[in-house]
């Protein structure tokens, strides 16, 4: 099956999905609710068995951006080298997304990181901890509207000296 | 994560009724000669035989997406150079591979061959320190001196190429810092004439080891399906049967133009890691050998017209083009301008898909500059790997997952 149809195909099922191309790179626009529904028919039935990567995008401030967070899941599959992009869009308050680890191992530490760097929750994730930054981090470093200047969290910490540690 | 005492870890996990009171928790690092670099795991362990590994990472993460945000598409190449500082110059590669992707620029020849070039010499260069690490760690000593000192070799040749040793920051929009010369030329034939013998020492030095089989062989299992779940790529799927290399699959750069061979391995544990990386460094030296003899001639950068690359300080103090196009790229309110658009670009680095996502915003600084760094998503298979082994073979394990902590925290 060539790539505009598998696109044809996917958008008759769920006639939601909008379809992009730029330098080669095919992408697709899901809805949020249908994610892991379009996720598993790429598994499953059209071989995208890699994960390669799951990231996130804050979109405050971007020209012509409708949504805050696009979340962006790369997939590739290792048989017939094909690859597509499926991008979701959250708004605020509701940073909640289906985790993907059901579907692929791989997506554990990928989506711990997108928590903790944009907090955006994974449900359904086993162990949705902070991973690159400490445990008593409040906020959320890769999100736009993080500041770039004045005192950071650094400051929040406790001090300890040797005499009072 | 805090160091929770063995008797209260969640026992439901494992068979028995008993309490697991007997249970005791090792702290593997964060500073521990094994390690190679800063990263912490908290090994829960049944005597010596390890029942739970849980990483605990974020000591090395410096921030560079965020650094990404703010620094220039050629100056961004600089903080390529620090993720994985084992191989910089397949990251430099890597990074501008997706800025030329976002801004629709095809390099020249030449800058593709060069390119090819020394992304085979970095993986070579990789693949000794790690194999070499394997051996160390598994206390063949001697074998990590055989490697290192080849290393030592490739860094001259990095040296003539771009005049720094480590962080090379190679490879600029639209071609390279510098063409190369014919020093360089003489230096890579050389290696390529000395290297097989090297590779023939240490494959007799180490393949046939009692003790190295005996700690590697049987550890760290990965099977297929396993490896395409974990989304491993690179050396460790190849290891385990998945015939994926981007050189061959997607090929960029031009190793269309170049006969070489996929090396794969069905077993998946850490004797056939160590096996793949040796066999792809031979792989290696056949491309840099066949492209070394016919580097295409013409420029090394893109043309004025692109307005990326510098031109020459020929066409600056002759040409009216040359000298607008010096002056847009060098002033701090001009740059070059990017499509409001994202992509994703990737190259087969030695530690498997190494990939950038790059968001543009019309500036020629990215909106969002995210990297898809192979040891982040390897070091996650680690528990998995690990669990039902013993303590000594974590450090194998660890050895042949190539786990680089400052691409691992970024």
């Amino acid at each position: 099956m060539t790539r505009p149809e598998m696109i044809q195909a996917l958008q008759s099922a769920y006639p939601e999905i909008k379809t992009s191309e730029f330098r080669g790179d095919t992408r697709i626009v899901v809805p949020r609710e249908r994610l892991r529904a379009v996720m598993s028919i790429l598994r499953d039935e059209r071989s995208f068995d890699l994960l390669v990567d799951v990231t996130c995008v804050d979109y405050l401030n971007y020209r012509g951006a409708q949504d805050r967070f696009g979340l962006v899941y790369l997939l590739a599959s290792t048989t017939s080298n094909e690859r597509i992009t499926v991008r979701v869009f959250v708004n605020e308050p509701d940073l909640t997304v289906a985790s993907m680890v059901p579907l692929w191992e791989g997506a554990n530490w990928m989506e711990r990181e997108v928590w903790d760097m944009f907090g955006i929750r994974f449900e359904g994730h086993p162990d949705l901890r902070r991973i690159l930054m400490p445990d008593e981090f409040t906020a959320f470093p890769l999100r736009k509207d993080y500041p770039l200047q004045g005192r950071g969290e650094r400051h929040n910490f406790p001090v300890l000296t040797r005499n009072k540690g | 994560m805090p160091l929770t005492p063995a008797a209260a870890l969640p026992t439901q996990d494992l068979a028995h009724d008993e309490p697991q009171d007997y249970l005791w928790t090792l702290n593997f690092g964060p500073q521990h000669p094994a390690t190679h670099t800063t990263l912490r795991i908290v090994l829960k362990l049944d005597g010596e035989r390890v029942v739970d590994a849980m990483p605990d990472i974020g000591y090395l993460h410096s921030g560079f997406e965020k650094i990404g945000e703010s620094l220039d598409y050629n100056q961004y190449v600089t903080v390529t150079d620090r993720m994985n500082y084992i191989s910089p110059l397949a990251n430099n590669v890597a990074w501008h591979g997706a800025v030329e992707k976002l801004l629709g620029i095809e390099i020249t020849p030449r800058c593709k061959y060069i390119r090819t070039i020394i992304c085979e010499l970095a993986r070579i260069s990789d693949h000794l320190l790690c194999n070499g690490a394997v051996g160390l760690d598994t206390g063949a000593f001697t074998f990590f001196l055989y490697a290192f000192n080849r290393r030592e070799d490739l860094y001259d040749i990095f040296e003539t190429a771009c005049g720094a040793r480590f962080t090379n920051s190679y490879t600029r929009t639209g071609g390279l810092m510098y063409d190369i010369t014919p020093l360089f030329l003489e230096k890579v034939r050389a290696f390529v004439k000395t290297f097989p013998k090297t590779l023939d020492d240490m494959e007799r030095l180490l393949n046939r080891n009692r003790i190295f089989i005996d700690r590697t062989k049987g550890v760290g299992f990965l099977t297929k399906e396993e490896a395409n779940s974990r989304s491993c790529t690179g050396p460790i799927a190849r290891a385990s049967g998945v015939a994926r290399d981007l050189r061959k699959d997607e090929p960029y750069l031009s190793y269309a133009d170049f006969d070489f061979q996929v090396c794969c391995s069905t077993v998946g544990d850490c004797y056939a890691r160590y096996l793949v990386r040796m066999a792809e460094m031979r792989e290696s030296l056949k491309i840099v050998a066949q492209a070394i003899e016919n580097i295409p001639a013409g420029p090394v950068n893109v043309g004025i017209d692109a307005r990326t690359a510098l031109p020459t300080k020929r066409q600056v103090y002759s040409t009216i083009e040359g000298l607008i196009s010096h002056f847009e790229l060098s002033m701090s309110n001009r740059g070059f301008e990017t499509p409001h658009e994202e992509c994703y670009s990737a190259i087969e680095s030695p530690n498997g898909e190494l990939g950038f996502y790059i968001v543009g915003n019309g500036t020629d600084v990215a909106y969002r500059a995210r990297c898809r760094p192979p040891s982040y998503i390897h070091f996650a298979t680690f528990p998995f790997l690990i669990r039902g082994h013993t303590l000594s073979d974590v450090v194998a394990v660890l050895g042949s997952l190539n786990i680089i902590a400052a691409e691992l925290d970024r």
